[in-house]
């Protein structure tokens, strides 16, 4: 047999926050390629839902749950210790909207809305990046959000949580440079999710979860470091960023 | 408040959705919420998926659940579309064993509306090939029917125009085909008796359905081009064909609304003719056709509602019992030959009895034109409507906007059944669309 005979063996997928809807398309798009997946998820019988889901349309033979609580950050080494193995790829989609007016006047929903999207995103991927540096190779993906680029009276908590993991992802990204293991900042722009099922979205800049997910499994192909799915976005934030602060602070945005 | 009117645009209908992405709310918004009904992608014509007071979009419930490749069966949520089952099976070497004319419609919508397909009179409705089906009632409890189990709920629910409860989840057959192609013989008729007479010849055709020039007067009434289809198989394909084509629908669309003058007598019989003609010269001739253009020709141009006009059209589907079919539908293009304003797309088609307790299906002959709205339309759908009733006929609910309660009462007899078993499972005035509160069931 020669070597092009030999199939090599399909990689595995991580998701982090395997019940939302950006999670579960991207755990598609890798199923429907041959990969391993492995959606963790707080609700196990969401999570569940998906996997289902996802065997029964890609023919998926190796889809997995596993419990895990973000906010829960001491669990965390024990959850990787149980992984059936070190993905090759892990994608990080948690968040939390929350509630601004609440989050102003509620110190607790505030600090859950931080941590949610920040600190332990963070702190898990932090995890990962030292055992995919030990083991020479790897890609990490947060999806972060266009909300960080800068803080607005209508979201800054929020904001402030995705600048955070934003910004942790940009120094890890810088740290482990010079090795094998990549580091992906997504930011998806509005997307149309049951987490903004509510909402009036524009429509030009809003993309379904499928188009982020697509994005991110491009990565395989072709990596990058920062990505704004709809490239509208990237020209609306550098705006957004250029406003002097002093007139930035009277707009209603 | 969101739109919510059916596909024809008429009547005009609007009313609160609320949605549910998980079955769990959606059977708790089934007991909580006061005259509801479930929704899935909005393709009956008439006013069916709009709630009396509330609507539930089940279209969150898109997950699959199960696939047994032995068996063919498969488990989805009801809000999964019938675009995605074919798009993930076909390529499997699967296909569903009914399909309505679009394929944008959910599971749950063709199980309450017990769709039919051009293949009815040999395999029966999307009812018959369910197995099971989980359904939410209005006291809170989330029950399973099937042929075994609840099985008069279960004959209720199929047809039942969501009447019952809310479909949360189905499992049904798909049927194992060689490849994604049909092979289509095209037969002529140049009159109904013709038409009639080759719809019972080509009756052993898995697929068989009549386009019919309803504008054809005197000798030519009912003239009709026959389409025979069979699967075919991997040998019949030309050397090179792909044998699972993808859809290459989708990439045209009526991106406004057409004047309502464009389709006028004149306009429509030409294309008519030209259509009849066409067809005509390819009288005998077998050819593969693709998968999407065989069975769900209009998909392939997004929005094509719109080309009726802001007023909407009506979509009236009648089926007439076997003894006066012929007589009954003649009569019927008579009236709407000389009304004038005619459609493209009218279908003559043989059906066998249906089995759901609502189901519309009969032995007979049923005939479905689109009409445009307009102040004369009204008389004259009575008029055909009184033609239905005196041949013992019925109406398609999924399609109706229009019938009196009284048409409808004297084609359905197992009604009061139906209304007794609602009463039975709290459901009367709980569940309730427009259609129900303007049909009085």
């Amino acid at each position: 047999m020669s070597d092009i005979d030999q199939q090599a063996p399909p990689k595995s997928l991580l998701v982090i926050g395997g019940t939302s809807d950006i999670g579960r398309a991207v755990a598609s798009a890798y199923a429907a390629i041959g990969w391993k997946i492995t959606l963790a998820a707080r609700n196990i019988e969401a999570a569940d839902r998906n996997a289902a889901d996802i065997r029964t349309r890609y023919e998926a033979a190796h889809v997995t749950v596993r419990p895990l609580d973000i906010l829960e950050t001491a669990t965390f080494a024990g959850f990787l210790d149980q992984l059936d193995e070190l993905p090759d790829t892990v994608v990080c989609v948690v968040g939390m909207l929350g509630d601004q007016t609440r989050a102003q006047n509620d110190p607790k929903h505030a600090a859950q809305v931080i941590r949610t999207n920040f600190e332990g995103p963070a702190l898990l991927l932090e995890m990962l990046a030292s055992r995919f540096v030990e083991r020479g190779h790897g890609l990490i993906v947060g999806v972060s959000s266009v909300a960080g680029d800068r803080g607005r009276a209508s979201n800054y908590v929020y904001g402030a949580g995705k600048a955070g993991f934003t910004a942790y992802l940009s120094g890890l990204r810088n740290r482990l440079a010079g090795t094998d293991v990549q580091v992906v900042t997504v930011k998806p722009g509005f997307v149309r999710t049951s987490m903004t099922a509510d909402m009036d979205l524009i429509g030009p800049l809003t993309a379904a979860p499928e188009t982020v997910a697509a994005r991110i499994a491009a990565l395989q192909m072709r990596p990058a470091n920062v990505i704004y799915v709809l490239r509208a976005w990237r020209l609306v934030m550098f705006i957004i960023r250029a406003i002097p602060e002093a007139v930035f602070k009277k707009l209603k945005l | 408040m969101k739109d919510l009117s059916g596909w024809g645009r008429y009547p005009r209908l609007s009313g609160p959705l609320d949605v549910a992405f998980d079955i769990g709310p959606a059977a708790a918004a089934t007991a909580n919420l006061p005259g509801v009904v479930a929704r899935g992608l909005g393709r009956s014509y008439g006013d069916a998926a709009i709630g009396r007071d509330n609507t539930i979009d089940a279209t969150g419930l898109n997950r699959m659940q199960a696939f047994d490749p032995e068996t063919g069966i498969l488990a989805t949520e009801a809000g999964v579309s019938l675009a995605e089952i074919i798009a993930t099976f076909l390529p499997r070497g699967y296909f569903p064993c009914s399909v309505p004319g679009t394929r944008f419609v959910t599971v749950g919508g063709m199980i309450a509306s017990d769709v039919h397909g051009k293949n009815q009179h040999i395999d029966g409705t999307f009812g018959d090939h369910v197995e099971w089906l989980m359904l939410a009632l209005p006291d809170h409890r989330v029950i399973r029917c099937s042929r075994d189990e609840n099985a008069e709920l279960f004959a209720a629910t199929i047809g039942g125009m969501g009447l019952t409860g809310t479909i949360l989840s189905a499992a049904f057959r798909l049927k194992q085909i060689e490849t994604g192609w049909i092979r289509q013989t095209t037969h002529v008729a140049r009159n109904l008796s013709e038409a009639v007479a080759l719809l019972r010849q080509t009756g052993t055709a898995t697929y068989t359905v009549a386009w019919i020039d309803v504008l054809a007067r005197g000798d030519s009434l009912g003239r009709s081009l026959i389409l025979e289809g069979e699967h075919a198989t991997t040998e019949q394909l030309p050397w090179g064909d792909v044998r699972f084509p993808s859809s290459a629908n989708g990439r045209v669309g009526v991106p406004i609304d057409m004047p309502g003058w464009m389709l006028n007598a004149r306009t429509v019989r030409a294309f008519n003719e030209l259509y009849y003609r066409n067809g005509a010269r390819k009288t005998g001739q077998t050819t593969n056709v693709p998968w999407d253009s065989y069975f769900f020709p209009l998909d392939s141009i997004a929005n094509w509602n719109r080309i009726y006009g802001r007023r909407g059209f009506v979509q009236h589907q009648c089926v007439i019992p076997v003894a006066k079919a012929e007589s009954a539908v003649s009569e019927i293009l008579d009236r709407i030959s000389s009304h004038g304003a005619g459609s493209f797309l009218a279908v003559l088609k043989r059906l066998a009895p249906g089995s759901g307790l609502m189901s519309f299906p009969m032995e007979g002959l049923t005939l479905a034109l689109d009409i445009p709205v307009s102040e004369k339309l009204m008389t004259l759908l009575t008029e055909i409507d009184a033609l239905v009733v005196e041949a013992g006929g019925r109406m398609y609910l999924a399609k109706d906007a229009t019938q009196s309660p009284t048409t409808f009462a004297a084609g359905y007899p197992q009604l009061d059944r139906f209304r007794q078993l609602r009463s039975e499972i709290g459901a009367k005035d709980r569940m309730a669309s427009k259609l129900s509160e303007r049909l009085g069931i």
